[in-house]
């Protein structure tokens, strides 16, 4: 269980696949209970199919806005290769939530470098607490690929019980458009539920 | 009630709180939010100008006229701004002039890691400098006050990590201000040299005036926080943060206004504290100025004038420590994952046609810069908005001093070409170049995250615009040779260029296609790879299109990332590449 007195949450992901509303999500949650919060992003150049991250800061008082090596409590990833690439920002025995989907980058599109195999292993294998999901499979039953950012929240609100289920809810209803808030909705509860199934296994 | 404000939508509240009625800016990351949010507000005045000059003076303009303006820029966008800024320095203001600028430290997102803190220093223009959304919003609208009391322009200097970052801001309301009376004021606004020399008397007693005002505390811009007096850090915007993190026991002099910096503070802090030290991002601005007052102080020696500085830099830098990290159980080669053209992208077809055609690319600001990477490899050269036009001409005339002449092209995006290419194209024409120049016209300004520019028709408010005709502008200059394409016809477009290039006087190709990421871009289903007709010889590849991979020896198409823009199509000898029937 994590709790908010000091939570350092790092998302990370490619450009394109929705890290900054996830963050704004995890960020007004935070905020509607009472906590200081900071949030830092990178738009620009990364956006477009890069690597990006964004740090989600929480606490009582929260002076730098960026989370560094070995200060993450939770790297909540979006893509696998991204997990193990920003590993070392995760504190030692810290939490990684990653989506098994892989996107390839360029240079392995271009075959100039092969994208690792033993990726989920060796999270496994690490000495850190490891929840690796389908995010995308969920979030297309939930009835939008581009859903995976709001399954993997789901994933991590299961780990912070101390926020009620209605901060979630209107948290979620502020940073997403009415009508695509149904299908949002569906996929927080997918990720929400899928941490128990998996912590049963 | 606080909310989570981006720094930048802190910046554009606090200067709608302030009652700003004008704003003029010109996109650049990490600034383009202040402007986006500053659309959202209905009492104020909105507008992209074509460049940061234009958009500075719209704003000094309106604040002669009695209204509270402001201009918003990236750190480079300053340069191009920098001709009327030493001069309003001069004249000062009517109504309050806020001129932000966004330096961007770390290169997330720029061609250079300059460091706006010295235009303040060489324009005697005072500068502050917040350090989370709370103080954008706050120094926004004090440095309107000053700007009003003062009589002088004010620099807000954010970096990407102020801009960029999320904090909790208390919101307050709107206070209208009445518009200053209009004076006819010649001694003041009209710079000849008779009446600059007079004003520049009045830039330096109105600096000493501003330095004196930088040592009153109770103006909340500079603080001070005795802890231990062991170690005292003079620390400034998001150094700050870090420096609070790293350093928890030791004292600190937050400076708020980087110029004129508020020498009494320095000398009394300094007297206080045991061991003095700066923490500062870029170059040693605030180190130097103490090192010239005579003081013992230490900062560049430990901490680098490259990139970006953050809590374990620091750390490790003075403390020597570093923190205790997770450690992935066996060592994982992570290959990198460099920015790429989007699937469907316009610019592809280009830059596959001009890399294949070996010509010498000059190349601009904007998404298109990518066609320098693998696997383009063709843009040759990247400086400045504009350059990639008036380069080339130069490239020209220096073959053709030598007798020589290698075929080279111009490739500039519609946006860049109103902020500075049309000059070049001028000067071109006028000198009797004979350069190639291809305007990708995406219809909108695409790296910043799809601004409106004078091509595109609407204004940042999406009211309905004149749209300036790209054609009817390049033969207005005097090009002759206008021709629009179509990039996704490679063959016809390679023809174009060959065609062009051959041609003895100057040439445009404006290259049509708009950005894929526009609503209005549809291309219907992905496309697929017929894995019986396929001859696995791997044209396809060399598109660069993150949608087409290779696994185990199959070409596939990535079906949740192609957008059908068939593309791909032409690269196929086989006709391998198509959607399903």
């Amino acid at each position: 269980m994590k709790n908010l007195d000091c939570l350092n949450v790092l998302i990370v992901g490619v450009g394109g696949q929705g890290t900054l509303l996830a963050s704004k999500f995890l960020g007004a949650a935070a905020a509607l209970c009472g906590k200081d919060v900071k949030v830092s992003e990178v738009h620009g150049m990364s956006q477009r199919g890069g690597s990006v991250i964004t740090c989600v800061k929480i606490g009582d008082k929260i002076a730098s806005p960026i989370i560094d090596e070995g200060e993450a409590d939770v790297i909540l990833a979006f893509e696998q290769l991204e997990a193990i690439r920003w590993l070392s920002y995760l504190k030692k025995g810290g939490t990684v939530i990653t989506n098994v989907q892989k996107i390839n980058p360029m240079p392995v599109v271009s075959g100039a470098a092969k994208y690792p195999d033993n990726i989920i292993e060796v999270l496994e294998k690490s000495e850190i607490e490891l929840v690796a999901l389908d995010a995308l499979g969920l979030a297309a039953e939930s009835g939008s690929t581009k859903a995976v950012n709001v399954v993997l929240l789901g994933v991590l609100a299961s780990k912070l019980t101390e926020v009620p289920e209605n901060i979630w809810e209107e948290s979620l209803k502020s940073v997403i458009p009415a009508k695509m808030y149904g299908i949002n909705e569906k996929a927080f509860q997918q990720g929400l539920r899928c941490y128990s199934a998996n912590s049963l296994m | 009630m606080k909310k989570l404000l981006l720094g930048n939508e802190a910046v554009a509240r606090g200067a709608w709180e302030a009652g700003v009625n004008v704003v003029s800016s010109y996109p650049g990351t990490p600034s383009t939010e202040i402007t986006e949010n500053m659309a959202k507000y209905d009492e104020v005045f909105c507008e992209w100008a074509p460049n940061e000059k234009v958009a500075t003076e719209v704003a000094i303009g309106a604040a002669v006229a009695g209204a509270r303006a402001m201009c918003c820029m990236k750190h480079v966008g300053l340069n191009v701004a920098a001709d009327p800024l030493f001069t309003v320095a001069y004249t000062g203001v009517n109504g309050g002039l806020v001129i932000v600028v966004a330096d961007d430290p770390g290169m997330h997102s720029s061609q250079n890691e300059q460091d706006s803190r010295y235009y303040a220093l060489s324009a005697h223009v005072p500068m502050l400098e917040p350090s989370d959304a709370q103080e954008c919003k706050d120094f926004t609208k004090k440095a309107f006050e000053i700007s009003e009391k003062y009589d002088t322009p004010v620099i807000l200097r954010l970096t990407t990590r102020i801009a960029h970052a999320r904090s909790l801001a208390e919101l307050s309301e709107r206070i209208p201000q009445e518009k200053k009376p209009y004076k006819k004021d010649t001694m003041k606004y009209v710079m000849m040299p008779g009446m600059a020399k007079k004003r520049h008397v009045f830039v330096d007693a109105r600096t000493a005036s501003l330095r004196e005002f930088s040592e009153d505390l109770n103006s909340g811009i500079n603080t001070v926080e005795y802890n231990s007096k062991k170690l005292g850090i003079i620390t400034s915007g998001i150094s700050y943060q870090y420096t609070k993190e790293v350093f928890p026991e030791a004292s600190v002099l937050k400076i708020g206004m980087v110029y004129p910096l508020p020498d009494k503070l320095i000398r009394e802090f300094a007297e206080n504290v045991e061991e003095l030290l700066v923490i500062e991002e870029l170059e040693p601005f605030i180190e130097n100025h103490i090192l010239q007052m005579g003081i013992n102080v230490e900062g560049k020696k430990y901490f680098p004038n490259q990139g970006e500085l953050n809590t374990t830099i620091i750390r490790k830098a003075y403390k020597g420590e570093k923190l205790d990290c997770a450690v992935a159980a066996e060592n994982v080669e992570a290959p990198a994952r460099p920015p790429v053209l989007c699937p469907g992208c316009p610019h592809r077809g280009v830059f596959y046609v001009l890399s294949n055609m070996k010509v010498r690319v000059s190349g601009d600001i904007g998404c298109y810069t990518l066609g320098a990477m693998k696997p383009y490899e063709a843009v040759d050269t990247c400086v400045c908005m504009g350059a990639s036009v008036s380069m080339a001409h130069g490239m020209d005339k220096a073959d053709a001093q030598f007798g020589e002449k290698m075929p080279t092209v111009a490739v500039i995006g519609d946006s860049t070409f109103m902020h500075s290419g049309i000059t070049g194209l001028i000067d071109i024409v006028y000198n009797k170049g004979t350069s190639t120049v291809i305007i990708l016209d995406n219809s909108i300004t695409g790296m910043t995250g799809h601004q409106q520019n004078p091509t595109t028709g609407h204004t940042i408010k999406m009211e309905e615009a004149p749209a300036v005709n790209l054609v009817k502008l390049a033969e207005a200059v005097g090009v002759k040779r206008v021709r629009v394409e179509d990039p996704f016809d490679m063959k016809k477009f390679r023809a174009a260029v060959k065609e062009e290039l051959e041609a003895n006087e100057p040439s445009v190709i404006i290259a049509q296609r708009p950005c894929a990421l526009l609503k209005n871009v549809k291309y219907g289903a992905p496309v697929k790879i017929d894995t019986e007709k396929c001859r696995k010889c791997g044209a396809c590849m060399k598109l660069g299109c993150p949608a087409i991979y290779c696994e185990d020896g199959v070409y596939k198409i990535d079906e949740s990332i192609c957008l059908g823009c068939k593309l791909c199509e032409q690269m196929c000898a086989f006709g391998a590449i198509g959607k399903e029937e």
